[in-house]
């Protein structure tokens, strides 16, 4: 029977579940016109969730339920982090939902069961506890990109992206059941990460368990977005309404940082010899892939698409790493790539009006003259994604640089750098449509009017600025969670 | 007060850029005069420097030094030497001249412009009293941002292609540099740049940091063969983005040399010394054949200046050869002084350059060489300066040109006399080119009517000009006050050469 303290450390997560379900009851119950309170609610609910994470932390790493569930500090900054994003999401988004007659019970509900899988998947103590985690996280993701459902690309981009994200959860699936097996053959079959991590010495059937490590490591590809298994990004991105792929491009990276960790270093953290390699391969592949498309793209969701693609190459770096230096220089990456998104999306859907969805780059030719401050935005954001100093994107690139050295792979962060400068372009691209450019004859491109969205735009992206100045104490804290 | 000085310049116009931008569009007076207070400022607090800096005592003075990021060990870490001041005195005397040279030519939105060269400004000083490397790299960086939006937003017609040539070329370099930074992190633990200078490296290692700092600096510089981002850069810039382009941003090359490539890998920079050497000769003789054919002006002044900023590297590195071989320290100093001084000198000389050809271009709005011819007719005043300017171009005596020019020559006549030989083609070359765009734009018959209606030069561009003479002529006629600020400096780093770390 489950205790008290088993609840009570969970309880971000119950309280969680508690209030989605209370806010899809509230909506069955409300008037059209009365949704704007459902807004403020769901805020209300993720920042009394981030609350509960902080106040509730634990001195200690814990387990609850024999081991299924992990709360650490490594769980205690993503679950921030990926609450804090969403709370982000929730405003940017606001406007824009209203404009397309979205901004409906569903959304808020979804969202928050999305946001509660990334909390169960980043705190999994069990292979069970991560399937849970992601299919929770994947299944609201699937129907939120398709929320706008009469409009046919939404409906494309969903079921292309279930398709996929199926065939990656049965790959991750039929990797799970091997190395459950291997467990088996030799001792006490398993799927608790703790006692997974010493496998390798005992098993019968090593090659069966880096047959499972391969399979797994395709699933955390997929979820991560990393080249070869990139293929649903750029077009679940463009499809997808704008908040959602907002949530996608921030949120769920935290969350597949939290997923990589757990399988690969708390449950395979004896084979990292292993895994080392083909994250460094996959790292090199998505660098690639990620920079060249996206020079090319004309659209700015599926630049930002390939873009993400890249710095889940950078993030992967770290990864590679396979130390506590690596895995904080990664989850700081993390951090930074999520505020970048986030930021960078808040800017289109602060542009986007009805019927305007101010996704082209060239919706933005001329926003300077228009719109001095939202072009500033979007200008550090940009610089931050690049990687250029004092902004906090470059400080996440020369840490993972700076581990993947550590980890005597020098090869692997002269191909990093090298990626940097050619994705510099396209960076520099948007900047150019926006400061060099004339705005096109008749254009509006005025921010909404909408105070919340324009006073946590600006701090999203001042924070770009703000934490390029002094990420120490970030760092520190990423450091912490890691032993360091 | 005088705790804080480096702060204080570094900040000052970062900071005092944000009330300029809030003057906003709408009153760009304002704009102006706020920046101009911003400017004039910072060139006092710089002056102040100047007294509180020591200059016989030499080494780094006026530190001061933050923990910034614990976890890494970075510092935010400040520090002057003699080098240092005359590069940041210059840097803010340049300040004001710019904002001033932009006053009403900038319509366009001009309290972004001048915020923009202020926080420039800001983060060129930072760049040159930056102790440690990862604050010093992040400051090269950042220097970029502004550039490429004044580039950008009020460049010639060609600007987007320049600007971006500009930012990526740079970027190219300097992130090379980051990863041997970060390699020498793990090596020291630490980015303070005195540890790294006193680190133990094997040849090998020497060789490729070396290589890496190297492609940083000399793009920046930029020497041959990657040059190629400053004409078009040059070319497209507004006149201000020029001035400060050519003045100060090309010293930070060099300065990196200085800082990055003599203490931390100065037996591979001994060993490669040729190299440097072969290629400063190749922009000194070559570049200046090039620069003689140029149809443009402002392109002919960017080739001037890469034939110029060869003399700095010359001189910085016929030091190498001659510590490491022949033990010559007195030489070695001169040539190094020499280098320094040619550093200073040309950030006027070349500034004063850029100025007047945006004189020239605001009234008839062309840069071409072809469409002037006799403008000393009907701007006799302006003729003046830009005679005068010409003449420190080509090295004159009693200009400031020639003082540094001289001193290299001379260091590396000691060194070897071929390199001399080569070097002093400059004396020829550099005549040929400057005087020769001289006769074809002032001297001979108005053949343009537009010529014939160009207006004398106005007070604010007096102003600028005068104040860019006073500078050349000073430091020609008396360039010992500058000597001597930067002397214990320029020894002491020519004392570190002689260490060999291996």
């Amino acid at each position: 029977m489950p205790n008290l303290n088993d609840i009570l450390i969970m309880l971000p997560e119950f309280y969680l579940v508690a209030a989605a379900c209370l806010l899809l009851l509230l909506d069955a119950f409300m008037k059209p016109e009365q949704r704007s309170v459902l807004h403020w609610l769901s805020i209300i609910v993720l920042v009394v969730a981030i609350y509960l994470v902080i106040a509730g932390q634990p001195e200690h790493a814990v387990t609850a339920f024999g081991g299924m569930f992990v709360r650490d500090e490594v769980a205690e900054i993503l679950k921030v982090f990926a609450l804090g994003t969403t709370v982000l999401v929730f405003v940017y988004a606001r406007p824009y939902l209203i404009d397309r007659k979205l901004l409906i019970g569903e959304f808020y509900t979804l969202m928050i069961f999305a946001v509660l899988g990334v909390m169960l998947l980043v705190s999994a103590g069990n292979l069970v506890t991560v399937y849970l985690g992601l299919e929770l996280l994947s299944l609201s993701s699937y129907a939120l990109v398709a929320l706008n459902r009469d409009a046919p690309l939404p409906s494309e981009a969903a079921i292309k992206y279930f398709v996929l994200g199926a065939l990656a959860s049965g790959m991750l699936l039929y990797g799970m059941s091997m190395v459950y097996g291997a467990s088996g053959m030799g001792g006490t079959p398993t799927l608790d990460l703790a006692q997974l991590h010493h496998v390798m010495s005992y098993t019968k059937a090593p090659t069966l368990l880096l047959f499972g490590l391969i399979f797994m490591i395709v699933g955390v590809g997929f979820k991560l977005g990393a080249a070869p298994f990139h293929m649903w990004i750029p077009d679940v991105y463009q499809g997808a309404p704008t908040p959602v792929t907002a949530f996608i491009a921030s949120g769920s990276k935290l969350a597949a940082f939290g997923m990589a960790f757990r399988l690969l270093d708390s449950g395979m953290g004896d084979l990292s010899h292993q895994w080392q390699l083909m994250l460094a391969v996959l790292a090199v592949v998505s660098l690639a892939i990620g920079n060249l498309v996206a020079i090319v793209q004309t659209n700015l969701k599926r630049m930002l698409a390939y873009s993400t693609i890249s710095h889940m190459g950078y993030l992967l770096l770290g990864l590679s790493a396979a130390s506590p230096e690596g895995y904080a220089a990664a989850m700081f990456y993390a951090i930074c790539y999520a505020l970048m998104s986030v930021a960078a999306f808040g800017v289109m859907l602060a542009l986007a009006r009805a019927g305007f969805e101010c996704e082209e780059i060239a919706d933005l030719k001329g926003l300077a003259k228009k719109s001095p401050w939202m072009a500033f935005l979007m200008l550090l954001t940009m610089f931050s994604l690049a990687g250029v100093p004092p902004l906090f994107g470059f400080w996440a690139k020369a840490l993972v640089l700076e581990a993947a050295i550590h980890a005597h792979m020098l090869w692997l962060a002269i191909v990093g750098i090298v990626f940097a400068i050619i994705g510099l372009y396209y960076y520099l691209y948007v900047i150019k449509v926006m400061y060099f450019d004339q705005p096109a004859e008749g254009s509006v491109l005025q921010p909404k009017p909408d105070a919340p969205l324009r006073v946590m735009l600006s701090l999203n992206a001042l924070a770009l600025l703000a934490l390029g100045l002094y990420w120490g104490p970030l760092l520190g804290w990423c450091r912490h969670a890691f032993g360091i | 007060m005088f705790n804080h000085l480096l702060s204080l310049l570094i900040w000052l116009p970062v900071v005092g850029a944000i009330p300029v931008l809030l003057a906003g569009n709408a009153r760009p007076n304002l704009a102006r005069w706020l920046s101009m207070l911003v400017a004039v400022l910072t060139f006092v607090v710089s002056l102040f420097l100047l007294l509180q800096y020591h200059a016989d005592a030499g080494g780094m003075q006026l530190s001061e030094n933050y923990l910034w990021i614990a976890s890494w060990g970075v510092h935010y870490g400040l520090a002057v030497d003699g080098i240092s001041v005359a590069l940041i005195v210059m840097t803010t005397f340049v300040g004001i001249l710019v904002v001033a040279g932009a006053w009403e030519v900038i319509q366009d939105r001009p309290h972004q412009y001048m915020a923009a060269m202020l926080m420039l400004e800001g983060l060129l000083i930072g760049v040159f009293c930056a102790t440690d490397a990862l604050l010093f790299y992040a400051l090269f960086e950042a220097i970029l941002i502004p550039m490429f939006i004044l580039i950008g937003i009020w460049g010639g017609p060609r600007r987007v292609y320049a600007t971006l040539k500009f930012f990526i070329y740079t970027f190219f370099g300097s992130v090379f540099m980051l990863v041997a930074l970060l390699y020498l992190y793990q090596k020291a633990g630490t980015f303070d740049m005195a540890t790294l200078a006193a680190l133990p490296l094997t040849m090998t290692e020497q060789t490729w940091i070396f290589f890496a700092f190297l492609i940083a600096f000399a793009i920046k510089v930029p020497m041959v063969p990657v040059h190629t981002w400053l004409p078009d850069a040059h070319v497209e810039a507004p006149t201000g983005g020029s001035v400060v382009l050519a003045a100060v941003m090309l010293k930070v090359g060099t300065y990196g040399m200085l800082r990055f490539i003599l203490p931390i890998v100065p037996d591979a920079g001994a060993h490669f010394a040729w190299l440097v050497i072969v290629l400063s000769l190749v922009a000194i003789v070559y570049i200046g054949y090039v620069a003689l054919v140029q149809e443009d002006m402002k392109k002919l002044v960017a080739y001037s200046s890469v034939a110029h900023m060869g003399f700095v590297t010359l001189g910085i590195f016929i030091a190498f050869l001659l510590v490491r071989e022949s033990a010559n320290t007195d030489m070695a100093e001169l040539g190094m002084q020499g280098a320094m001084v040619q550093m200073i000198s040309h950030g006027f000389v070349s500034g004063a350059m850029f100025t007047c050809i945006g004189v020239l271009y605001d009234r008839m709005h062309t840069r071409q060489i072809k469409d002037y011819g006799g403008v000393i007719n009907v701007m006799p005043w302006f003729g003046f300066f830009y005679m005068l300017f010409a003449m420190a171009n080509c090295g004159l005596p009693g200009t400031s040109g020639f003082v540094g020019e001289f001193m290299v020559i001379l260091a590396s006549f000691a060194a070897n006399p071929w390199i001399a030989l080569f070097a002093a083609f400059t004396l020829i070359i550099g005549a040929a080119y400057t005087l020769w765009l001289v006769k074809r734009v002032l001297w001979g018959e108005i053949t343009n009517p537009h010529v014939a209606e160009m207006k004398e030069i106005n007070g604010r561009e007096t102003f600028v000009l005068v104040a860019f003479a006073a500078a050349v002529l000073a430091l020609g006629v008396w360039p010992q006050p500058l000597v001597h600020l930067m002397g214990s400096s320029v020894s002491q780093l020519v004392h570190q050469l002689a260490i060999r770390k291996i």
